[in-house]
């Protein structure tokens, strides 16, 4: 059994635009059997956080093409990706790629 | 004191300077449109720079303040005399960078852009002026640039870079820099930058927000190691319909002239494998670090699969530039053009006019018989609006037959307009609303300024 873990989801880019606007949001996510990894951090956000069109966010059990997760200011691809397991006191940013110019 | 004479002599000498200064502008204008037209193969000229020997005496007092840093000095200057940058987009972007790398003493900066100045450009896209709305920008940064610093050689490109012609540029210029502002253009740029082994200095932003990294330096990632897919089509916003401020872009800008001038000058660049994320609004700097090259890289990879360059619209699913989209959710019959709404209100008609722009647009402009009830709204079934809506049908229909009530959605282009009438249409279906014609008004309020009324603002 996983302890409750307290952890910092921020959303940068335009992402946030999902979420009434709001850039950081301290959450704490509830004690479970399994560890939680971002698989099913992103099933908790879009329970909890997203406010619409999810289609926006998430793509299949992934973020969509063009949104970068940083995990304690690292991209998640040097730590796993989805199956990264959060620690408690992570910090997990979730950053809309800007195109104008 | 001056007598009263004396300020009448002054003030005529001013008016008769400016008229001067007028015609001059004019001349100018109409100089740098029939520059546009040369023969092809004039605005490909480039052959490499020659190495530079030794700074002139001029040079030396322009480029002082910089030549005496250790890190730059006489050997970085000579450097940068004789690199040479292509920028792509002279826009928010593109402006301040060639701004700086001109002043720097850059040896030669190409100039791409495509597009023509409008007023709307102006408060961020800082080399163009009033004087030359309407003009190519890529021959208004030039002249911008030559005013600048005529020491420095640039080469205007008033076309888009096209995947025909991409690589044979890239490949003339020693850095590239994207301050592009779309999607296909930034894999386009990439995917050349690759191919031509360049180093790409990329920047972006929109809103209060940017973002600058440096891709393919020195077995670093390429931007295809970061993307390999493209974001879906609708959820890229432009600066048209999201907005910027113009010292975002200008501080991007300026960043991208940095690590342009590191790499040019031999110092190389800082964000070679980390990405600088830029919060104008709560005045952020954070720097975030990215994955390594990616071995199964599409462009940069062991096993490339991009061999040349290729369609970059069908791949990414949108247009090479930042024009709004056309969206086309209606049949025509589910349309009225702002001629025929014109026509209709001018009548007497009953209906209700449901304006659903975000407040921070009404504010701009609005119509004043209009609803006003933001899409965002209606999309969330918010009781209140819906409750409102319901008494404004009501009201605005008054004296028609039961079920005969119209409703006429409008919105900034006519996009967001047909998306309320799929709404509005479901809220009838569910009965939510009573029996209801809706239709959206094509092209929207920049239609009805451009077509119906010369008064009311665009934007």
């Amino acid at each position: 059994m996983a302890a409750p873990l307290s952890v910092e989801v921020e959303f940068g880019g335009g992402a946030e635009l999902l979420f009434d606007g709001v850039k950081k949001h301290q959450v704490t996510l509830p004690g479970q059997e399994e560890p939680w990894d971002i698989r099913n951090l992103l099933v908790w956000i879009k329970k909890n956080l997203l406010k619409e069109r999810p289609e926006l966010f998430i793509q299949g059990d992934s973020v969509r093409p063009g949104i970068l997760v940083l995990i304690n200011d690292a991209d998640w691809e040097l730590l796993g990706e989805l199956d990264y397991q959060l620690q408690d006191q992570d910090s997990v940013l979730f950053i809309s790629t800007l195109h104008g110019g | 004191m001056a007598s009263r004479e004396e300020v009448l002599t002054l003030q005529a000498a001013v008016a008769q300077r400016e008229e001067e200064l007028n015609s001059l502008k004019q001349r100018l204008a109409a100089a740098l449109l029939a520059e546009q037209e040369p023969e092809p193969e004039r605005r490909v000229p480039v052959s490499p720079l020659p190495p530079k020997a030794a700074l002139s005496r001029d040079e030396i007092l322009r480029y002082s303040r910089q030549l005496v840093l250790p890190e730059l000095g006489v050997r970085g200057q000579l450097r940068l005399a004789a690199a040479s940058v292509l920028i792509v987009g002279c826009g928010g972007l593109g402006c301040p960078l060639a701004q700086y790398l001109a002043a720097a003493g850059v040896g030669r900066l190409g100039l791409v852009d495509y597009d023509v100045i409008e007023l709307s450009n102006l408060a961020r896209q800082v080399l163009h002026e009033e004087a030359l709305a309407g003009q190519a920008k890529a021959f208004s940064a030039a002249a911008s640039l030559r005013r600048l610093n005529s020491e420095v050689e640039c080469v205007p490109y008033a076309q888009a870079l096209s995947p025909g012609t991409a690589l044979d540029l890239v490949r003339r210029y020693d850095v590239v820099a994207d301050c592009s502002d779309n999607v296909p253009t930034r894999y386009l740029v990439n995917d050349a930058c690759v191919l031509a082994g360049r180093p790409l200095v990329s920047a972006s932003a929109l809103r209060f927000e940017g973002q600058i990294t440096v891709y393919h330096y020195d077995g670093g990632p390429c931007y295809r190691c970061v993307f390999p897919q493209p974001p879906p089509a609708e959820t890229v916003t432009n600066c048209a319909d999201g907005g910027v401020l113009g010292v975002v872009t200008g501080v991007l800008g300026c960043l991208q002239a940095l690590e342009v001038l590191k790499i040019a000058a031999g110092l190389g660049p800082s964000y070679s494998g980390s990405l600088l994320l830029f919060d104008a609004l709560r005045g952020h700097f954070r720097s975030i670090r990215l994955r390594g090259r990616r071995s199964d890289c599409a462009a940069c990879g062991e096993r490339p699969t991009v061999a040349d360059l290729q369609d970059y619209e069908a791949f990414c699913g949108s247009s090479a530039t930042d024009k709004c989209r056309s969206l086309r959710l209606l049949s025509p019959e589910e349309r009225i053009s702002v001629t025929d709404y014109k026509q209709l209100l001018d009548s007497g008609a009953p209906h209700l006019l449901l304006d659903v722009r975000p407040q921070v647009e009404v504010d701009i402009c609005r119509l004043p018989h209009a609803l006003h009830i933001p899409l965002k709204h209606l999309e969330r079934k918010d009781r209140e609006s819906l409750k409102l809506l319901r008494e404004a049908i009501e009201e605005g229909n008054r004296g028609t037959q039961e079920g005969a009530a119209y409703v006429y959605v409008i919105c900034k282009l006519g996009n967001d307009s047909q998306k309320a009438v799929r709404i509005l249409q479901s809220l009838t279906a569910a009965q939510e609303l009573g029996s209801l014609t809706v239709r959206d008004v094509v092209g929207g309020l920049m239609a009805w300024a451009s077509k119906i009324d010369e008064t009311f603002p665009q934007y």
